[in-house]
C-alpha cells in the first residue's frame, strides 16, 4: 500500500507547476467512522516534501501552496495512510478522512456499531469470553445468573431462564447473533435455545431502553453475540472440554476460524453435552440428564464500506425432567410436598425418559450492509427461525412414545436499520421491522392443542437519537410503535366457552361448533409504542451518572390469551383469558458507576411500574375424575417492582482482588396489595480472586453466595380432601425455602505449548460444602434439593 | 388485509426516505441504493404476507382422558344390579363430574364389581380399562373406606405377576352403615404394597360415592 501511495506521489510531482504560490489549505482529519478529530495524522505535500502535522483538535495548515492540484498523503498510527488529490484555488479548506487500522477496524465493522453502544443511558453489563467459558458445560442461565440483578427461574437443573429485576420468559428479548429469538419463550420451563459456547460476548440490558431490539423488553435484553473475526490471513480454533462430577458427563466444544486480509472469513464451531441424572447430596435426581447437541457456520465478506454475511446455527437439546414431578391430582402433590425425599429416586442413569423436552431450534440469517459518505450506515437483514418444540407426558399404551407437546413456530424477520451522524453530536438510529410468524400444533399428539394454531404479523419502526452536548453530558431520547396482527384458530372446550360467557362476547369468531368443542377465528391486533430518555453525566474523571426512563408495552403472548387446560409439569389446570390488552410498563432507573482499575463500583436503584401486568395466580380447586386440581387464571393487575443493584471491586494488591454484588427486588401487586410470586430473594455474592500474569496466568478464587429466605409471597395455599384420611388437608405449594450459603472455588493455569498454542487446564469445584437446599426460584423445590457437591474439570486449547 | 399491510410498510418507508432526503439530494447514487433496498424489503413483505393459508385445523379430542368410571356390583344369587358412576364430560374442563349411584347395598349380601373406563369424548366412546389390564403390572386399584360404611372388599383380578390389579372385585356388606367408598386408579405403584399409603405412583382416578348399607 506504502509503494502505490509513494509511486503516485512522484508521478504526480512531476506535473506540478509552480504560479502564485501563497495559498494556503487547512481543515482536519478525522476517523472516518464515528467523525473523532485524528491527532498527530502527518500530511505530506508530494512535490514539495512538506510535512505537517494535526494539532490537539485535529486540525492542520499547510502554507505557500499554488493555485494548482497537489497530492497529499495522509497518515496516522492507528489508520491506513492515504493520497488524496486536491485543487488549491486561492486558500482552501478541506477534511480528510482516514480509516481506522485494519485489525482495529474489524472490531467495529463485524457486527457494526449499533450493537457496540446498546443502549446509552443505562448501564450495560457484560461477560466477557474468559467468564463465559468458565460456564462452558452449564448454560446461558447459569452465565447471566452470575452478574447483580439477575437470578433464574429454573426447572430443575437444566432449564435455567433468566429473570432480571424480577421479570422473565415474554418480558426479556433474547438477541442472539443480531436475531431476536422466537424460541417459544412465553413457557416458563422453557429454556432459551442459545449455545453458550456459540456467544463470544454477553450483554445485558436492564430494562427496555434498547428500543432496536424491540419496544416489549418490559424486563430487559440479552444481546449474545460471536466472536468479532480480524481481517487478516489467519486461522485459528479453540478446543474445550469440562468434565463433571455431578451427572457424570462432560461437554466438548470445538470451533475453527479462516480469516483473509481481503475481509473474507469463514468460522465453524460445534457442541457436544451430554449429563446423566443429577445428584443431590442425599440422592440422585432421577431423570434429570441432558443431551445436547449444537452446531453453528458462519461466512462472510467484511470491508471497511460495506460487507455480508450469513450465518446458521442448528441447536438440539433433549432435558429431562424430574421423574418426582411428575403428578396427577392435588392428592399427590400433598404426598410429594410432606414426602423428605423424592418420591421416585431410581439408580444413576444417562437415559433421558418421560416427563422430557426435545427441543430443535434453527436460526438462518443473511445481512449486509453498506456504508454512504454523509448519511450513515444502511444495513438489510433477512432471518428465519424454525424451531420445534417436543414434550413428552407419562402415557399410556400406543400413545406412550408419542409427545404431547409438538409444536412448530416458524419466523420470518426482516430489519432495515440506519446509523447515521448527522452532526459531531448527533447520532440517529433508526429502523424498520417486518416479522411474519407461523405457529403450527400437530393433531397427531391425541392431547388437544395448548398453544393454538396462528398467524402472526408484527410491524415495528424506531428512531433513537444522541445528542452529546458536551464532554461530560450525553443526552439520549428514542421512541418506537409495533403494530401486532393475530389471526388464531383456536379450539375451546364448550363448557369453558360458555363458563366464561364467551358465547355471549364473542358470537362472530365461532367457525364451527363440535360435539364438545367449539373452532374459533380470534383476530386480535395490538398497537404497543414505547420510548426512552435518558442522560450520560460523566465527571471527576473515572464517575459517571446514568439516568433512563423507558416505557415498554408487550402484547399478551399466546399463553397467556389461550392457555386451557391440565400443564402437567405444574400439575395444575392453567386458564388464559381472550379479552387481555397490551401490559405497560414505566422503568425509571439510576446508575452510579465509578471505574477504575483500582476501585470499581456500580449502584443502581430502579422502579418499575407496570399497568395490566398479566400474573397467573390460583383462584379455585376444580374436580375431574383424575382427582382434584388447583386451577391457575392469568389476571391484569397494576404491579410495581422496587429494588436496588450493587457491585464493587477492588484490588487489594495487585493480586488479589476483592468482588462483590447485591441485588435486592420487591414486587407488588399495587391492585390486591400483595407480593408478586416468584420474585427473587435478596442475594448477595462474594468472591476473592488471586491471579497472577508472571506465573503462567494462574488465577484462584473463592466465591461465596448467600440467598436469603423470601418473606414477601402470595399465600397460594389451598386445601383438599384424602380420602384415606377422611380428612382435608393444606397443600402448602407457597412457603418458600429457608437461606442458604454456598461455596464455590474456581481455579485455572495457561501453559504455552507451541509458540501459537496455548493450554488452559482448570479446575472447580460448586456448593464444596455439599449444602442440602431448597431454591424459591426453583419450580421444582417442592419436590427435591437442589444440587450437591460437583467437581469439575477443565481442558481448553487454543490455536 | 395483507394489503393494507403492505401499504402501511410502504407509507412508513417513504416517510423515513423523505425526512432523509433533504440531507442527502445531493447524493444521488444512496438515494438509488436506498430505493433498491426498499424494494426488496418491500417485495420480501410481499411474498412473506401472501404465504398464509386460511385452512382450519383438525379438531383434537383428547386420547387419555378417562370421563367415565362405572362400577357395576352384581349380587350374588341373582338381584338387580347396583351402579356407581361418575362422569366427567368435559374432561379438565370447567364442569365437574356428575355421580350417580343407583341405588343401597343390601346388608349381609355379597357382590361381584367390576370397574369400566370410558373416554366418551371419543365417539364410539373408547374403552380404557383393556388399556388398563393389558398394561397390568403398571396399575392397581385401592378402595378406600370412609365414615362408618360397613363393608369389605377383596381383589378378584391380579396382574401377570400375581399381584393385585382391581378391575374386578368382591364387596361384602355388613350391617346397616353409610358412609364413602373411594376408588382410587395408580399408575407405576410400587407392587407389591400394603394399600395406598406405600404405593406411591401417580393418581390416574379418583372417586369418591356416597354409599348406604341397609
Amino acid at each position: 500500500m506504502h509503494k502505490y501511495v509513494l509511486l503516485i506521489l512522484l508521478l504526480s510531482s512531476i506535473t506540478s507547476i509552480s504560479q502564485n504560490c501563497e495559498n494556503t489549505l487547512s481543515g482536519s482529519v478525522t476517523d472516518r467512522h464515528d467523525g473523532s478529530m485524528l491527532i498527530g495524522a502527518t500530511l505530506i505535500v508530494a512535490g514539495t516534501e512538506q510535512a505537517v502535522q494535526t494539532d490537539l483538535e485535529g486540525k492542520f495548515t499547510i502554507s505557500n501552496l499554488c493555485n494548482d492540484t497537489y497530492t497529499i498523503q495522509v497518515s496516522h498510527p492507528h489508520c491506513l495512510t492515504k493520497g488524496f488529490t486536491i485543487k488549491i484555488s486561492g486558500n482552501t479548506t478541506k477534511s480528510f478522512k482516514l480509516e481506522h487500522h485494519l485489525e482495529e477496524l474489524n472490531e467495529i465493522t463485524v457486527e457494526g456499531k449499533a450493537y457496540n453502544d446498546k443502549a446509552k443511558t443505562i448501564l450495560q453489563s457484560k461477560i466477557s469470553k474468559s467468564e463465559l467459558e468458565r460456564f462452558s458445560s452449564g448454560s446461558i442461565g447459569d452465565a447471566l445468573n452470575s452478574l447483580s440483578g439477575v437470578s433464574s427461574l429454573n426447572t430443575g437443573n437444566t432449564v435455567i431462564k433468566p429473570l432480571i429485576n424480577g421479570l422473565h420468559s415474554s418480558r426479556i428479548v433474547i438477541i442472539n447473533n443480531g436475531v431476536r429469538m422466537e424460541d417459544q419463550e412465553w413457557g416458563a420451563e422453557h429454556a432459551p435455545n442459545v449455545d453458550i459456547n456459540s456467544v463470544g460476548n454477553l450483554t445485558l440490558i436492564k430494562g427496555a431502553g434498547a428500543l432496536q431490539y424491540g419496544g416489549d423488553a418490559v424486563g430487559g435484553v440479552i444481546v449474545a453475540e460471536a466472536s468479532k473475526v480480524p481481517v487478516k490471513d489467519s486461522i485459528y480454533g479453540k478446543t474445550q472440554l469440562t468434565a463433571a462430577s455431578n451427572g457424570r458427563g462432560s461437554s466438548l466444544t470445538s470451533q475453527l476460524t479462516k480469516s483473509y486480509k481481503n475481509g473474507w472469513f469463514a468460522a465453524v464451531q460445534g457442541t457436544l453435552k451430554r449429563f446423566g441424572d443429577f445428584e443431590a447430596p442425599d440422592y440422585v435426581l432421577s431423570n434429570t440428564g441432558i443431551f445436547e447437541r449444537n452446531v453453528s457456520l458462519h461466512i462472510g465478506l467484511n470491508r471497511f464500506d460495506y460487507g455480508i454475511e450469513a450465518y446458521y446455527s442448528l441447536f438440539k437439546n433433549e432435558i429431562g425432567i424430574l421423574r418426582a414431578s411428575h403428578l396427577g391430582g392435588a392428592g399427590d402433590q400433598k404426598r410429594a410436598i410432606n414426602s423428605e425425599r423424592p418420591l421416585i429416586v431410581n439408580d444413576f442413569t444417562y437415559n433421558i425418559i418421560a416427563p422430557k423436552q426435545d427441543v430443535t431450534h434453527h436460526l438462518a440469517r443473511i445481512k449486509g450492509f453498506k456504508r454512504f459518505d454523509n448519511f450513515g450506515k444502511l444495513s438489510l437483514q433477512y432471518d428465519f427461525q424454525r424451531n420445534n418444540r417436543l414434550e413428552f407426558d407419562i402415557r399410556r399404551g400406543a400413545d406412550r412414545n408419542k409427545a404431547s407437546l409438538d409444536l412448530q413456530l416458524d419466523t420470518h424477520t426482516l430489519l432495515l436499520d440506519l446509523d447515521s451522524h448527522l452532526t459531531d453530536e448527533i447520532r440517529l438510529k433508526t429502523g424498520v421491522m417486518g416479522r411474519y410468524q407461523n405457529n403450527f400444533a400437530d393433531p397427531n399428539t391425541g392431547v388437544r392443542r395448548l398453544i393454538p394454531d396462528y398467524d402472526k404479523y408484527d410491524l415495528g419502526m424506531y428512531v433513537v437519537a444522541d445528542y452529546r452536548l458536551n464532554d461530560k453530558l450525553l443526552l439520549e431520547v428514542g421512541g418506537r410503535f409495533d403494530y401486532t396482527d393475530m389471526d388464531v384458530f383456536k379450539f375451546y372446550r364448550t363448557s369453558f366457552w360458555e363458563s366464561r360467557n364467551y358465547d355471549q362476547l364473542f358470537p362472530d369468531i365461532v367457525v364451527d361448533e363440535l360435539d364438545n368443542q367449539i373452532l374459533t377465528n380470534p383476530q386480535l391486533n395490538f398497537y404497543n409504542p414505547s420510548g426512552t430518555l435518558g442522560a450520560t453525566y460523566t465527571f471527576a474523571n473515572d464517575y459517571k451518572l446514568f439516568f433512563n426512563y423507558a416505557i415498554a408495552s408487550r402484547a399478551p403472548n399466546p399463553s397467556e390469551l389461550f392457555s386451557e387446560g391440565l400443564h402437567h409439569s405444574a400439575s395444575r389446570i392453567e386458564l388464559g383469558d381472550l379479552r387481555f390488552t397490551s401490559e405497560i410498563g414505566h422503568k425509571v432507573s439510576l446508575t452510579l458507576q465509578k471505574d477504575n482499575d483500582i476501585f470499581s463500583f456500580s449502584v443502581n436503584p430502579y422502579i418499575n411500574t407496570i399497568s395490566d401486568f398479566i400474573v397467573i395466580e390460583p383462584t379455585e380447586i376444580q374436580q375431574t375424575v383424575r382427582g382434584n386440581f388447583q386451577v391457575w387464571e392469568y389476571r391484569q393487575t397494576n404491579a410495581q417492582l422496587l429494588g436496588i443493584d450493587a457491585d464493587a471491586s477492588y484490588a487489594v494488591t495487585k493480586n488479589f482482588r476483592l468482588n462483590s454484588q447485591f441485588s435486592l427486588v420487591k414486587g407488588y401487586d399495587r391492585t390486591r396489595n400483595e407480593p408478586l410470586i416468584s420474585m427473587p430473594p435478596v442475594n448477595t455474592k462474594n468472591e476473592i480472586v488471586y491471579q497472577n500474569s508472571k506465573f503462567n496466568n494462574i488465577r484462584l478464587s473463592i466465591q461465596s453466595e448467600y440467598n436469603f429466605r423470601q418473606n414477601e409471597y402470595p399465600d397460594t395455599n389451598f386445601d383438599v380432601f384424602i380420602p384415606e384420611t377422611q380428612t382435608m388437608e393444606t397443600v402448602d405449594v407457597s412457603t418458600p425455602p429457608s437461606a442458604y450459603h454456598l461455596l464455590n472455588f474456581n481455579s485455572s493455569i495457561d501453559f504455552t505449548i507451541h509458540h501459537k498454542s496455548k493450554l488452559t487446564i482448570g479446575f472447580g469445584i460448586t456448593n464444596v460444602l455439599n449444602t442440602s437446599y431448597r431454591n424459591y426460584l426453583n419450580r421444582l423445590r417442592n419436590y427435591a434439593d437442589d444440587l450437591g457437591r460437583n467437581f469439575l474439570f477443565n481442558l481448553k486449547i487454543n490455536y | 388485509m395483507q394489503m393494507i399491510w403492505v401499504e402501511t410498510f410502504y407509507l412508513i418507508l417513504k416517510s423515513i426516505i423523505n425526512l432523509l432526503k433533504t440531507k442527502t439530494m445531493k447524493n444521488l447514487k444512496t438515494m438509488k441504493n436506498l430505493k433498491f433496498l426498499a424494494t426488496v424489503t418491500f417485495a420480501t413483505l410481499l411474498f412473506v404476507s401472501c404465504s398464509d393459508d386460511d385452512d382450519a385445523p383438525a379438531p383434537v379430542n383428547e386420547e387419555e382422558v378417562i370421563t367415565t368410571l362405572t362400577v357395576t356390583l352384581t349380587p350374588n344369587g341373582g338381584g338387580t344390579a347396583i351402579t356407581l358412576q361418575t362422569r366427567d364430560l368435559d374432561g379438565d374442563g370447567p364442569n365437574a363430574p356428575v355421580v350417580t349411584v343407583s341405588g343401597d347395598l343390601t346388608a349381609g349380601a355379597t357382590y361381584d364389581g367390576s370397574i369400566v373406563l370410558l373416554n366418551e369424548t371419543e365417539n364410539p366412546a373408547e374403552n380404557i380399562t383393556d388399556e388398563v389390564e393389558e398394561e397390568s403390572l403398571e396399575h392397581q386399584f385401592f378402595y378406600t373406606l370412609g365414615g362408618d360404611l360397613d363393608v369389605t372388599t377383596a381383589y378378584g383380578n391380579n396382574d401377570s405377576n400375581g399381584n393385585p390389579l382391581g378391575t374386578e372385585f368382591t364387596l361384602t356388606a355388613g350391617a346397616a352403615s353409610s358412609g364413602s367408598l373411594t376408588f382410587t386408579l395408580r399408575h407405576e405403584p410400587t407392587k407389591p404394597n400394603t394399600g395406598l399409603s406405600d404405593a406411591g405412583g401417580e393418581t390416574d382416578i379418583e372417586a369418591t360415592f356416597n354409599v348406604t348399607v341397609q
